[in-house]
This record gives C-alpha cells, structure tokens and sequence, in this order.
C-alpha cells in the first residue's frame, strides 16, 4: 500500500510547487503553453472570470437602457465611442449586439469554457488518480484554440460595424445578409470564426476527458466508485462530443450562404430593394441544426454544476451523497434525453405541429431526472451535520435556482403554453435561473472549495459569504420579477417597451431589476479582489481543507504528476462520511476496508479479499519521468 | 417606483451591517483549544448562515406572495379569443403546481439547511440510499408529467388543428420594419396569388401576382381588422428576415418565414369597443407585433388590431379600395384577356363605378413609422 493513504497531517506541510520536477522547465512551457491540466485549469479559470466581467458589464449596459430609457448615456461615450447617439442614447443596433454578445460570451465562453474547462481539465486527473490527461499536448491546443476564439469575438466588438447582433442564436435570414443589419457584415463573419475555432477546441477538450476517465483511472478505481463530479464531466464531455460538430455544420452552410451564394438557408428574400436570387432553403432548418447542439448546450453548462454541487453538498454536509446510483441514472437519462428535445425551441417557428406534440412530450420527460436530482440534494441534507462553507452556500444557492427556473420549465415545455410565452421575458427568466445563474453558482462554488489545491492558498470565508449573500439575494431580485414581465407578454430583445406598452407598465419593475443587476455585479468584484488577493496573500492551505474523501486532497499542492510517487489505490466509494462506528466523520476513498473493521458494512468485509488484487494492479502511467513531453 | 428603490437598498443595508457586525464582533475568538487536524469543525458564522437561509426563505416568500398580488393587475393580460380562454386556464394551473413545487421544494431545502446546520460532536446520519423513497419521487413527477403531456397535447392539437371552412384568410406580411396586411377582397375574398420576385418596393410591397383574377379585388393595409365571433386565418409570411406575429391579448404567437409560408387560425370573442368598455380604457386597441429579432427596428413593429361587430366590418370591407385601383399603372402587368376584369377593379374606363375608386385614401404606407 502506498505511503499516501494516510491523508492528514503528513503532508500538510509541503510548501514546494514544483521540487521533484526532473528539470526545470522553461517559464513559458510551464505557465503559458503548459501541458499540466492544472495549469490549464487555471487559464480556463481566469479566462473564465474575465469573460464574465466582459458578458456581466455588457448586460448591464443594456439593462440601463431598459431600466432607464430616458438615461443620457454620454458618459459612457469614453467606453462606446459611436455607439452613443448625438442625442446621448444607445444605439439600437449596438443594443441588439450587446444582447448578441452577452449571450454567446455567458453561454459558450464562460459556462462551457471557463466551467468544463476549468473543473474537467482540473479534477479529472486529480479525482481519478491520474498523472495528467490523456493528451497532455492536445489539451495545451484545446486551451490556446479556445483563446484564439475569444481573440477573435473580442476584436469584433471593435469593429466598425459592430459585432454580430442577431441574438445569439443567429437565425438566418437575419445573419446571412449583410444588407439586413451592420452586425450581420464583418462581425458575423468573425463571429462564425470564433465559433467555429471554439467548437475545434471544445472537442478538442471533450475527446480528451473520456478517453481520460475511460483509461486513466487508478488501481481500484472502478465506474461505481468515481465521484459523481467525474461523471458529470463525462456526460458533459460526450453530450459536447456529439452535438458541438452539428454546430459547425450549421455555421459552415451559413459560411456557404453568407460568401457562395448557397441557398440553404434562404429562399424567395427581397431586401433592399432587391429579389435575391436563393431559392429553396430553409430558414427552419438552421435552427434545426443550431438546436440540435443548442439544447445539449445548456445541459453542458448545468451538468458540471450538477456534479460540482454534488460533491460540495456531500462534503458539507458530512453525509454521502443520497442515491448515488439515482444521480448518475438520471444524469444519464439527462443526457441522452437532451438530444431529442430540440425542438421544443421551435414550436411557434411553422414545424409542423405534430413535431410539436412529439416535442412536448420528450421535453417533459426530462423534468423527471431533473426533480429527482433535486430531490436527492435536499435528501442529503436531511440529518446531516452541516458546514456552510462559501462553497456550500453557493451550491444550496445553486439547488434553489434549479428548482425556481426548473419549475417553469414545465410551462414552456407545454407546446400550447408557449405560444404565448414564446421569446417574452419568462423565458429569459426561466433560462437565466436554471442555467444561467445555477451554472454560474456552480463555477463559484468549485472555485471556493477546490483554491486551496488550486493556488495552495485558503480564499477569505467572509468575503465569500458576503459575496454569496449579495449575489443571491440579487439574482433572485433581478429574474424573479422577470416573470411577471413575461407574462404580460413582453418581448424579450426589445429596445425600449414604449412602442410595445405606451404606458410603460412595468417602467418601475425594469428599472428595479436594472438596479439589482448593478448590485449583483458590484458584488462579484468581492469575489474577484478575494480571489487574487487569496492568491497571493491568502493563508496557507492544509493539504485537505474540508475534510474531503476524494483523491485530490491526498496530494500536496501537487506539481506536474500530481502525486509524489505512487499514484494511490482507490478501496471505496467517495462518500463514506460520518459512517456509523468510524473514528472520524469522513474515510478516504484511498483507506482500505481493511483498515477500518469497525466501520464495515457486511458487504464491504467481503471486499476485503480484493484488496490486495487492487494493490497488484500496474500503475498505467509513468508521465512524470518524461519530463515535458506528456503523451 | 420610489419605495421599491428603497425597499432594496434597505434590504442590502440590514445585510451588509448585520454581516459586518458579525464580522468587527467576532473576529479572532476562534482557536479554542487543540483541535486536531482531522476533526471537522465549522467556523463562528455557520450558525448564522444556517438561520439566514431560513431567514431568506421566508422573506422571500413574503415577497413572493406580495408582489404577485402587488402586480397582478398589470401582468393579467385580458383575454380576446376562445382558444386563448383555455391556454390561460392551463396556464394558470400548471403554474399553480409549479408554484406548489417551488415553495414545497424550496422549503425543505432551506429548512434542511437551517435545522441541521453544524454542531460540534454531532454526526450525520449515514444514509446513502432509500429505493422506496426514489420511486416515490420518480413516479409522482411522472405522473404528474403525463397529466400535463395529455391534456397540453390536446389542447395544442385542437389549436393547431386545420381552420374551419368560414374561416377568413388574411395575409399577414412581415418586413423591416413593419407588417403588411391584405384581404381577399369584398368580392371573392379569395388572395390572390403573390411572387417575390414581383414586388417593388412602396408600390407592389406584397408582390401581387396580376395574372392570377382573384387578386384584383384584393386590398391591402396596416391595420388588421377582423369580425367578432368569427374564425379568421392569418396566413404568414415574410418578405426578408425572420419576423413574428405576435397578438398578445389573442394568444396567438407565430413566426413569419421567408419561403416557408406559414399560419395561424383563432377566433376573436370580444370586439375593442367591449374590451375599452371592459378596461376601462377608452383608448385601448388591440395590437400586432413581432417577437423574432429583425433588427435595429424590431421593437417598434407594432399595427393596431381592431375586432369590429359584423356589421362595422362589413362595413369597413366595403370601403377599402382596392390596391388595383391605388396603383393603376400595373394594370399593364394583367394578362390581355383579363384586361376588362382588372380594369373594373380598377375604377378605369367606362365599367360600372361601384364607389370603389373613389375613396383615393393615403397610399398604403411603405412600412409603419419606423426610424
């Protein structure tokens, strides 16, 4: 048995990042084309965070407008330029780009990116035991495409004429014709290319986790015994394997309509005082094609949430996860349900109305996995013992967001409901509560519990409950009068409400979510000064901070390698907390069932005989020896 | 507007200085004895956290309760069509259930947190699986799913299902930025049969096709007007990006599609005079707007919907002009043989004048006043 199963006080000490490196490496082989997943993790991270600030500060340009129609925004001329009207107002279609942007920058950018990116690429090797990903150097281009992507959409918010603005979900005709909007011109264009750079790394970086998690897992580490963080990182993984190359397709047709003078999305178009040409396409089938990752999409961005809270809310609450087998049943029937759901999207676009029955049906289904998901969280704080760390606050934040906009979500579902409902603003509430700031709450959460192995630093607990009050009572306050909004019909990408609402009903509502969303944001830069402060100046981290039974905290602010010497053998599953007859309230996956008698079940004295078959296993890896070059 | 504001900034004050307090108060007054490394310990804020989120629960519901009732006079919006009477019921009760969800969920989530918060010495209850406990709540949101499934899926069936015989066919044509409208005509309420290719901008905006005699008596304009009580089709289309009709207090939402016409039928039950009446408003019109991102005009596409008693429809019908006769130059493009035909719609040459050319009214605006 090796020496690291002994978790505490052993290593706690260790205050070197790199000394058993085999040679020094190069600054930057090791901190900007690093092939360390955990450096990686960190660029994912911090890539992460700042796309948010960018998506945050755009959405709340916006909510001014809305809010406040009447604002003049010539202040904000130094930051906008142009984009300020002579008579101080937003411009309509820098508006509708602000919308774009936020949405693609929120959804692609910082909730696939900086989350899957971050926690996949972080805990994948350290929770299954392994040296590194499968492809070290592949992993290193997955991070850099993705950073090219993000040059590119950056640089088309400076353009001239503006960045995409058709929604983010860019429906042709709207996003084909350069002649139909400014944003549909050159910002398209380098919208597509951003995407679709994005899309190469994000498979990039799908491909790798499952081949990781599916050869790289340690002696003993059998499917039933991963954290159901790993899991959610490998549904994730595949649910981006499959669908993000629709995407691409869809984009390259677009590609091919916007510069070839294809037809596959346009048909019978005269603008501009011209007949187009294009005859035959199909508008519909675009957002086919577009849904058909779309939809997959916001299970992308809420599973790795789903786990990361999972884990959290176990830990914190020194209880074992309740109904393991259920959460990643239901994951996986999330998964494969997400597929054949798209076009619940659609409903009101002119399908046929039978796909719309079909649809209903499906997409109602889902809220079957989904309630016991959330039903098996509240399980698990039943009778526990429980630590509110900021991280478990964030992922009880997260659990009552996946309620609140999960609930609604059997309204939109309902193909004869939404035909009102359609693009108003219950769908942005709806969205935003259960993917957008569940997701969010997700990525913060992981990032309070896992700094301490991240950077080796402790983050300051009172900031973060400050931060995570304010952020919570904010977000409630911006969404949930939201729904109000929408079921008096208004519609969502809208300017100003004047045209639609001469009154200007809600004028008083808006401007309250608009001040909130204010507060919200000011609220993350108390995370964002406690993040890099901690980072510097935080308190030492012990080697496992909360107690915690998975396989990173039995590493030592671990370099490249992740563990000194042998990898250790996993014996149990990770969530033998507060076990009855145990000394201690938390057992280590790496403590053999021979070691603890006292607190077997029946079941697990037999285990005791694969023991040693489990320490006979070959270590698969032998990364570290070679220095750099990983794979 | 006012008390909001202050309500809010109230709100965060009480926490920011309750948390403070906690803060300056109890700084530096943990480290009470030896505790080793391996024992777990929470820190002198748990116990608040835990009560806050009890606290925040029932703040929040109060709230939650006070500002439905609060707005719920300006969020109900007034119902005008009959399939729109049973969208609103399903609405109101599958939102009731999910309101039910929402609070009963909610509550054990945050009571949970509260009333098994840290103590010192305690332990957890290891309970990692209860299967009578799982079916139970796969089961029961699988029925109440099915529920849902069949009685919303017979309700869009019926919706979606083809229009009556007497329905009237209107089209319904959405450009940047605006909508254009045209009626079958007061003689063979039949459209005529349009091209793409043969529109001209502010003059043949729908793209009229003259070969085809039942677009003669057509007649466009931007204004939708349609008969109390009676079914009505709007046949949708747009003419250059994705548009959507949308006519909130009908119910009625669908996109217009370049190349792919598509509609919607429904059947209007109270005319705007009864629904001023009923509001209170004298001033109330229905109204059309879209609700697919079009571009930099989107948000101001809106028309004015009139739902009119019989008889002022008729009437109306009876007084528009017909577009031939608003644009007389293309009776160039009617096929010789139809040429007298077209011509009488057209209020030209000696053909029994029946008054339809004589209301000249403002051309039939090229798109609504859009910046």
């Amino acid at each position: 048995m090796s020496a690291n199963t002994a978790t505490v006080d052993v290593h706690v000490a260790h205050d070197h990042h790199e000394a058993h490196e085999h040679h020094e490496q190069s600054f930057i082989r090791k901190w900007i084309f690093s092939e360390d997943h955990k450096v990686i993790a960190k660029q994912y991270l911090i890539s992460g965070i700042l796309w948010a600030v960018i998506g945050g500060g755009m959405s709340l340009i916006f909510r001014l407008q809305l809010g406040f129609p009447d604002m003049k925004m010539e202040w904000l001329r130094p930051l906008l330029g142009g984009w300020i009207t002579e008579t101080g107002q937003l411009n309509q279609e820098f508006y509708l780009a602000l919308v774009t942007i936020h949405g693609t920058i929120m959804v692609f950018f910082v909730l696939t990116a900086g989350l899957s990116g971050t926690f996949s690429n972080f805990l994948i090797p350290l929770q299954i035991g392994a040296r590194d990903m499968a492809s070290g150097f592949l992993n290193m281009l997955s991070y850099w495409f993705f950073f090219l992507s993000s040059i590119i959409m950056l640089s088309s918010i400076f353009i001239e004429t503006g960045p995409a603005s058709g929604g983010w979900v860019i429906y042709p005709p709207l996003s084909a014709l350069p002649q139909a909007m400014p944003g549909s011109g050159l910002g398209m264009t380098m919208w597509l290319t951003s995407m679709s750079i994005f899309i190469v790394s994000s498979l990039l970086g799908s491909l790798n986790y499952v081949t990781t998690i599916i050869n790289l897992r340690t002696r003993g580490m059998t499917f039933s015994k991963m954290p159901l963080t790993i899991w959610a990182f490998l549904f994730t993984a595949i649910l981006g394997i499959l669908s993000f190359p629709v995407l691409l397709s869809a984009c390259l047709l677009l590609i091919f309509d916007r510069s070839m003078g294809t037809s596959f999305y346009l048909s019978e178009i005269f603008i501009n005082g011209e007949a187009l040409p294009n005859l035959g396409g199909s508008p519909i089938l675009f957002q086919h094609l577009f849904w058909f990752l779309g939809h997959p999409e916001v299970y992308i961005v809420i599973l790795p949430a789903l786990g990361i809270s999972s884990e959290i809310i176990a830990t914190n609450s020194r209880k074992p996860i309740f109904g393991y087998r259920a959460m990643i049943g239901s994951m996986l029937g999330i998964t494969l349900l997400a597929f054949i759901v798209w076009a619940h999207h659609m409903f009101v676009t002119g399908m046929n109305p039978f796909l719309g029955s079909v649809f209903m049906f499906l997409t109602l289904v889902i809220a079957v996995p989904s309630a016991v998901k959330a039903f098996n969280y509240i399980t698990t704080l039943w009778r526990g013992n429980i630590i509110f760390t900021p991280a478990m606050l964030f992922s009880i934040g997260l659990v009552s967001f996946f309620i609140s906009g999960g609930v609604t979500g059997l309204i939109l579902g309902n193909s004869a409901l939404d035909i009102q409902l359609h693009d108003t603003y219950f769908v942005v509430a709806h969205f935003h509560l259960v993917m957008g700031s569940a997701a969010f709450f997700g990525m913060i959460a992981g990032t309070y519990h896992w700094f301490p192995k991240m950077f080796g630093k402790m983050m300051d607990e009172k900031l973060g409950y400050v931060h995570f009050w304010m952020t919570f009572i904010g977000v409630y306050f911006i969404f949930f009068p939201m729904h109000y909004i929408g079921i008096a019909g208004y519609p969502r990408r809208y300017y100003s409400f004047t045209s639609f609402d001469p009154l200007d009903t809600f004028a008083d509502l808006n401007a309250f979510i608009s001040l909130s969303a204010i507060f919200t944001f000011v609220a993350q830069l108390v995370f964002i000064y406690n993040f890099f402060n901690s980072m510097f100046r935080g308190k030492k981290a012990p080697m496992n901070p909360w107690n915690s039974n998975t396989l990173e905290w039995t590493t030592a602010n671990p370099g490249h390698g992740n563990w000194e010497g042998d990898i250790p053998a996993v014996y149990r599953w990770p969530y033998d907390y507060s076990k009855p007859g145990a000394e201690s309230d938390f057992i280590p996956q790496t403590v053999p069932y021979s070691a603890t008698p006292e607190s077997n079940l029946p079941e697990e004295n037999e285990m005791i005989a694969l023991e040693n078959e489990i320490q006979g296993l070959k270590g698969n890896q032998s990364l570290v020896s070679s220095g750099s070059g990983g794979w | 507007m006012n008390f909001l504001i202050i309500a809010l900034i109230a709100v965060f004050l009480v926490l920011t200085i309750m948390v403070i307090s906690r803060v300056s108060s109890l700084t530096k007054n943990l480290n009470n004895g030896g505790t080793s490394v391996n024992e777990t310990s929470a820190d002198e804020y748990n116990d608040f956290n835990g009560k806050l989120l009890l606290g925040f629960f029932v703040v929040g519901v109060a709230l939650a309760v006070w500002s439905y009732f609060h707005f719920k006079e300006r969020f109900m919006l007034p119902i005008a069509s009959i399939h729109g009477l049973n969208t609103d019921s399903m609405f109101w009760l599958s939102m009731g259930m999910a309101v039910l969800a929402f609070f009963v969920t909610n509550a054990f989530l945050f009571y949970f947190s509260f009333k098994y918060r840290f103590v010192a010495g305690k332990k957890a209850t290891y309970y990692p699986v209860n299967h009578t406990l799982e079916y139970v709540w796969t089961a029961t949101p699988a029925v109440l799913m099915a529920i849902m499934v069949f009685f919303g899926w017979k309700l869009w069936s019926d919706i979606t299902k083809q229009e009556p015989d007497n329905a009237i066919a209107i089209e319904v044509m959405g450009k940047q930025f605006g909508w254009y409208v045209r009626y079958g005509g007061a003689d063979d309420n039949k459209l005529g049969m349009y091209n793409y290719k043969l529109i001209v901008d502010g003059k043949n905006d729908h793209g009229i096709d003259l070969t085809d005699e039942s677009s003669f008596d057509d007649f466009t304009t931007t204004e939708l007007h349609l008969k109390k009580g009676q079914p009505v089709v709007l046949k949708i289309r747009a003419r250059d990006v994705l548009h959507s009709v949308f006519l909130p207090h009908f119910r009625v939402k669908m996109d217009a599609v370049p190349g792919m016409p598509t509609k919607f039928w429904f059947t209007p039950t109270k005319s705007t005079a009864e629904m001023r009446y009923e509001l209170s408003k004298p001033d109330f019109n229905y109204f059309l707007t879209c609700t697919e991102v079009c571009g930099r005009g989107h948000f101001g596409m809106k028309i004015p919907v009139f739902v009119d008693e019989e008889e002022d429809y008729n009437k109306w019908i009876a007084s528009q002009p017909t577009w031939l006769s608003l644009n007389k130059s293309f009776l160039a493009k009617v096929p010789e043989k139809l040429k007298a035909k077209a011509s009488k719609y057209a209020g030209v040459e000696e053909t029994p004048a029946d008054s339809t050319s004589s209301a000249s009214t403002g051309s039939v605006a090229a798109g609504a006043s859009m910046r």
